[in-house]
């Protein structure tokens, strides 16, 4: 018995060592293409401006300033100041929450509703299949953004609700990603006998099947940052997402556009700044697909 | 084959069955009342209960969708609330508008993203791979509105070379129209051309390491033969895939340049009845777009069965 216990142990202290070496070596794969660690630190960059914003901002990003009113960039105002004569620095530098805030939790809502349903439809199969791949399906032909758009109208602006719409339009993707591989790994063994020792379906699926088809998915969701943030923008800039006094990169450059002979820099610079933390994320999302690939990474 | 067509087309019937219900029930629950929002909200008692018995309001919604599904099949979606003309005559109008526009993006971006693809993915590691991907890359992230609105402070702003806005059709002018066509079309064909590079460097890359590349280089064929008749024709198919996609969302795909660049298109129109809370203009523009991309995505489809005989026509 004692003997077994050992033996146990000494293969969990296995597994644990496995475990880190795999993870050194995926930070060693992922950070080994120079883009990658730049678009890395630039995003952690932005994260920390994010964070800190309050310290950064040299001015009140709502106090309007009727004596300040559009100004080109100066000393005092870097980039300017808008319409009500507020800074648009500190609006840049406030809009960074935001972007980052909807970018996220949309993708976790999108995944948490998408491999849910993907897991039951997999999982039972059937007519409860048939229903969830159908809606998926019909879902899935409305162009993201017009569905985005339309949703706009029921749910209404601001950033949860933003991050709703945004999780609703993109969850069609985990739900075939995770139906397909809850189909083929539900027909394995391990998943056979943990259903013989009496597991319920609700154990089966959440201890043993999701934890066994995550990796995808999560790949999947650094992947969809970038392009989430990106609708969002889109959005807020037709008037429909992020509604003032709250600043997003979005407004920003959509308030911008009447003032271009004046302060081209207030609407080009938050552009600017959409463009810059998306393409980072989406190339750090590419680096984590590829750290993640054994054929790319040359074990294969 | 043919069954293959059929039971496809049962289908996409089926999903727009559902789209159509979908969209009649996600409409259904904005807020505000239809009527007031029609009227202006001053109109007596009496103009109100004829007019909720005219829309229907009295009964239930699987009823009233019923009856929304039999019009629109006849080819009546109501009347709009805020343009007070028929949805289908606005729609009708502004179609075209996008199409144009789209369509030559679309026309404009395939070849050039084929061409760039294998540019790259044939000279990996070159200096024109870098160049190419990375453009690609960064062309694929930026902004359409805030291209558009660069473009337009660039080259009608400064530059004033080109006009910063508006639409006419080049039968009507044809000069005007040349010059108003140019920044919109090039903000959709770069987000175009890039994803489509992408996609073709990709799969070229994806197939060039394949066998039988491998067995036709080394009995001894020309390697433009091995990458343009070989290599190329299966590195196409998932290009096809992505072809299809943004064929499909064509008609809702240019919401932002014409919102930038005020045309007077589909995705203007659609964001104007979402604002003005125009109940059955929404439910009409985004059944039509709906529509549109399902018959794409089923053309697509078959297509498909033609050009790859390794799918299985069951």
């Amino acid at each position: 018995m004692s003997q077994t216990r050992t033996d146990s142990a000494a293969a969990q202290a296995a597994i644990r060592a496995n475990k880190a070496k795999k993870r050194k070596q995926f930070i060693r794969a992922l950070f080994s293409r120079k883009i990658v660690l730049v678009s890395a630190v630039i995003v952690v960059l932005i994260i920390l401006v994010a964070l800190f914003a309050n310290q950064l901002m040299p001015f009140d990003p709502n106090k309007p300033s009727v004596r300040d009113r559009n100004q080109g960039p100066s000393a005092v105002h870097l980039l300017g100041t808008d319409e009500f004569g507020r800074d648009v620095l500190s609006r840049i530098i406030i809009g960074s929450r935001v972007s980052l805030i909807v970018g996220v939790l949309a993708v976790v809502i999108a995944c948490i509703i998408g491999t849910s349903l993907g897991m039951i439809a997999g999982y039972f199969g059937g007519i409860v299949d048939d229903v969830i791949s159908r809606i998926a399906e019909a879902v899935r032909v409305i162009p993201q953004v017009v569905l985005a758009i339309a949703l706009c109208a029921v749910f209404g602006g601001g950033i949860v609700n933003m991050s709703i719409i945004l999780g609703i339009s993109n969850m069609t993707v985990y739900i075939r990603m995770m139906r397909s591989q809850v189909m083929s790994i539900k027909e394995r063994d391990y998943i056979m006998a943990g259903r013989l020792q009496g597991n319920s379906n609700a154990r089966l699926m959440l201890r043993h099947i999701l934890p066994n088809s995550i990796s995808p998915i999560i790949v999947t969701m650094t992947q969809q940052i970038g392009g989430t943030i990106l609708s969002e923008a889109g959005l807020s800039f037709l008037g429909l997402g992020i509604s003032t006094p709250t600043a997003s990169w979005g407004t920003l450059v959509s308030g911008g556009r009447s003032y271009l002979l004046t302060n081209p820099v207030y609407s080009l610079a938050p552009g600017v700044c959409i463009a810059l933390l998306v393409i980072c994320l989406n190339s750090l999302g590419d680096g984590v697909r590829d750290a993640l690939d054994p054929r790319l990474r040359g074990e294969l | 084959m043919a069954r293959y067509i059929a039971q496809r087309l049962g289908q996409t019937l089926l999903v727009l069955l559902i789209v159509s219900f979908l969209t009649y029930m996600l409409v259904d629950f904005l807020p505000g009342d239809p009527i007031a929002a029609m009227t202006g909200g001053e109109i007596s008692g009496e103009t109100y209960e004829r007019l909720y018995k005219e829309m229907n309001m009295d009964k239930p919604v699987l009823v009233r969708y019923a009856l929304w599904l039999k019009g629109a099949l006849t080819g009546d979606l109501g009347t709009s609330q805020s343009y007070h003309r028929r949805v289908v005559d606005i729609i009708s109008e502004r179609v075209p508008v996008t199409i144009y526009f789209s369509l030559l993006a679309f026309v404009i971006s395939v070849p050039l993203g084929i061409l760039f693809g294998i540019i790259s993915a044939v000279r990996r590691g070159s200096a024109a791979d870098t160049a190419v991907t990375l453009t690609a890359n960064v062309c694929c992230c930026l902004p359409q509105f805030w291209l558009g609105i660069l473009f337009m402070y660039v080259f009608a702003m400064k530059l004033g070379w080109l006009p910063s806005s508006g639409f006419v059709w080049p039968h009507e002018d044809l000069l005007l129209s040349i010059r108003q066509t140019i920044m919109p079309l090039l903000c959709l064909a770069i987000g175009g051309i890039a994803s489509i590079t992408r996609q073709t460097r990709s799969s070229m890359l994806e197939v060039i390491r394949q066998d039988y590349i491998r067995t036709a280089r080394s009995k001894g064929l020309r390697s433009k033969a091995v990458i343009y008749v070989h290599a190329l024709k299966n590195a196409l198919l998932p290009v096809i895939t992505l072809m299809g996609l943004r064929l499909g969302g064509l008609i809702g795909g240019s919401v932002f340049v014409e919102n930038v660049f005020v045309i007077p298109g589909m995705g203007s129109l659609l964001v104007n009845a979402i604002t003005s809370v125009d109940i059955p203009l929404i439910q009409g523009c985004v059944l039509l777009i709906a529509v549109f991309s399902c018959v794409v995505n089923l053309i697509t489809d078959i297509v498909y069965v033609y050009v790859d005989p390794r799918i299985k026509v069951a």
